[in-house]
């Protein structure tokens, strides 16, 4: 594989993680449990939203950030499987916010020292965004996990249920190798253990249960997405794709 | 040391008289007082179920940037929501009861956001004509009498300026495309404008009260004035863009220079009003259902938090 | 101490509830005071310090917050203006335009 085109797939990794989980969180606009929560979302999928666009935009190859967003197909998305599971309720939002936050904390460390110049300048401007991101979703998972008996039983289901997509944030493929070698991508192996060790330890502050079973769904860095996915770009991409010449 | 209602009063209207604002402590009217819980609660309503009708395009927005502004902005409206509930907060009712009046259809909100949007550019629309009309309003409420809905208000019109804004760059974008889109915006014009021309409510014959209430500089212009104004504003804003309001009877007066429309359908609005608009039902339901999903939620929060008091825990 | 953990801390918790009233206090910039900006509702002082950070500065409004729940306010009444603040009106000596300084006389 060419250098250019294995950043590019990384690149498009890092932006589809960002893209999905704005727009899930953007789900969240208006039906949040109170009102100073639901902008508070609205924040973070903002950020993030911001984070794909400017990846995008990068990754480039020719095409537009627009282009790239509305017009790849489930299986040319790369995110994280993570990022596209439904909301659930907001313990399983909040959660699935602290694990993907946890990870992109560890990853957009690591890559602020990537020899790729615009790489490491975009991640500097990024962290700032995700230490925020992190403390709030900490915030809850303290809350709902130690609150009261109904919220601890809901984020332990979530935990429980979405704990399967995690080991998927650290698979890699011959891109990242590449990236590894070149000094442009993280390790994801260095990665795991500080996500790991940061992870255990607020979930165990948080009296949760890390579920025994280690069995791992994998498949989106091969376009092996779950079900949700289709759903999901059918709807966020159906205006590019019925106008295919409007501008907007 | 009591002073009489009489002078008590009489000191009130010359405090606004001179433009001196009412603040929470000092004493006003009964009737100030339940007007404006009913004002600021009304109008704190409409800006959280008018994140609704908006929000039904945030996840199918046609591009980063547009998904962006449009976030941004139904954002904006929770945070209206929000400092106006807690204007009203500072007249000693708290959110939890005017939730309440909300969720059990005991309080109203602008009839506007009973209407669907059906397609993307019932978000241009929206944009231009209601925020269109809803700036009018707010830029005079920011003069009203009532220290703390005025202020909010102040800060509302600063962060409602880009809101107006987006919506006509939505309709301009439509306009001066393709055939289809250009259908789509006069489409959308043509259901939101009468909509958009009643929000401003009733017209100024059937309209109680609003003598005292404008001595009081709680209601600071009539609603026909108002109404007169945002059609004069709007109707070259659509002839720039190529569109036709749906107003066949619309001409300038040549005597006053203004445009007079045509006879607005009250019976519409009135039947909005009374619960029985196309989203009436749908609206309410989803704000019940969000407040019913997060109670278990904040009741954890809570619960965390006085576990944290016993602990002496203040460190997160 | 232990027993009185979820349910009893709490007397709301059995109506349903928006979490106790904040005010917040923001810095515009270096060097200036502190102002109220407004209102929010937070569980609990932390969720109050990120909640104003989200409502009141996404417009780089600020650079420092403050938080208090309003129930630890105390605020003067209007009843209380002319104890309060009217005994100053007199006190002029406390101005500098109250002294005479000679004609030629620098830097007073």
């Amino acid at each position: 594989m060419e250098t250019d085109q294995a950043l590019f797939n990384y690149l498009l990794r890092l932006a589809d993680s960002s893209l999905i989980l704005s727009q899930r969180l953007a789900e969240w606009c208006g039906h949040g449990p109170i009102l100073e929560e639901d902008i508070a979302l609205t924040n973070v999928s903002l950020d993030l939203l911001g984070h794909a666009t400017a990846l995008l935009t990068y990754a480039g190859k020719g095409k537009s950030a627009d282009d790239l967003a509305f017009l790849r197909s489930e299986r040319e998305y790369r995110n994280i499987l993570l990022a596209e599971q439904p909301n659930g309720d907001f313990a399983c939002t909040m959660l699935r916010q602290f694990l993907t936050d946890s990870w992109h904390y560890y990853l957009y460390a690591s890559l602020q020292k990537s020899k790729d110049e615009t790489l490491a300048a975009i991640s500097v401007k990024f962290l700032k965004e995700i230490t925020y991101h992190l403390r709030h979703s900490s915030g809850w998972v303290l809350r709902l996990g130690d609150g009261t008996a109904e919220s601890h039983l809901r984020i332990q289901n979530a935990l429980d249920e979405l704990w399967s997509f995690t080991g998927d944030l650290f698979d890699s493929d011959s891109a990242d190798e590449l990236m590894l070698a070149a000094g442009i991508g993280a390790d994801l192996n260095e990665i795991r253990k500080q996500w790991t060790a940061h992870v255990s330890e607020l979930l165990n502050k948080a009296t949760l249960k890390i579920p025994e079973s280690s069995f791992m769904q994998k498949g989106s860095l091969q376009g092996r997405h779950t079900e949700y996915l289709g759903y999901l770009l059918a709807e966020m991409q159906y205006l590019p794709r019925t106008y295919r010449d409007a501008k907007w | 040391m009591q002073k009489d209602e009489k002078v008590l009063l009489e000191e009130f209207q010359s405090k606004i008289d001179k433009g001196v604002k009412i603040e929470p402590k000092d004493w006003m009217p009964l009737k100030y007082r339940n007007q404006l819980i009913r004002m600021m609660s009304q109008h704190a309503h409409s800006e959280i179920v008018g994140m609704l009708p908006e929000g039904n395009w945030i996840t199918r927005a046609p591009s980063l940037r547009r998904k962006a502004i449009l976030l941004a902005k139904v954002q904006d409206e929770a945070g209206h929501g929000m400092y106006l509930y807690s204007a009203a907060e500072t007249l000693g009712i708290d959110r939890t009861t005017l939730l309440e009046q909300l969720h059990s259809g005991k309080a109203k909100y602008s009839s506007i956001f009973n209407y669907p949007t059906l397609t993307w550019a019932d978000i241009g629309a929206i944009g231009w004509l209601v925020d269109g009309a809803a700036i009018m309003n707010q830029t005079a409420l920011a003069k009203g009498s009532y220290g703390p809905y005025s202020r909010a208000m102040v800060r509302i019109c600063k962060e409602e300026s880009f809101h107006n804004r987006q919506g006509y760059e939505i309709m301009c974008s439509l306009a001066f495309g393709s055939q289809e889109q250009k259908q789509m915006a006069q489409d959308a014009l043509n259901r939101w404008w009468w909509p958009a021309i009643m929000m401003l409510g009733p017209s100024d014959d059937n309209s109680p009260n609003t003598e005292e209430l404008m001595r009081w500089r709680v209601k600071m212009e009539s609603n026909d004035a108002i109404r007169e104004r945002f059609i004069d504003r709007t109707v070259p804003q659509a002839d720039y863009i190529g569109l036709s309001i749906p107003d066949p009877e619309l001409k300038i007066d040549e005597a006053t220079g203004h445009y007079k429309h045509g006879p607005i359908n009250w019976e519409e609005f009135f039947n909005v009003i009374k619960g029985n608009g196309p989203c009436n039902k749908s609206r309410l339901k989803t704000r019940v259902d969000a407040d019913r999903n997060g109670k278990w939620v904040r009741e954890a929060a809570e619960a965390y938090a006085a576990k944290r008091v016993i602990r002496d825990d203040t460190d997160f | 101490m232990i027993l009185i953990f979820n349910k009893g801390m709490n007397t709301n918790m059995e109506k349903d509830t928006q979490w106790p009233l904040w005010e917040i206090f923001i810095q515009a910039n270096p060097g200036i005071p502190h102002k109220h900006v407004g209102s929010l509702h937070a569980a609990d002082a932390e969720m109050a310090l990120q909640n104003a950070r989200d409502v009141y500065t996404r417009r780089n409004e600020g650079i420092s917050i403050w938080v208090v729940e309003a129930r630890f306010i105390k605020a003067s009444s209007p009843e209380d203006a002319g104890s309060f603040f009217e005994p100053a009106n007199d006190k002029v000596y406390r101005h500098p335009t109250f002294y005479k300084v000679p004609d030629g006389v620098k830097y007073l």
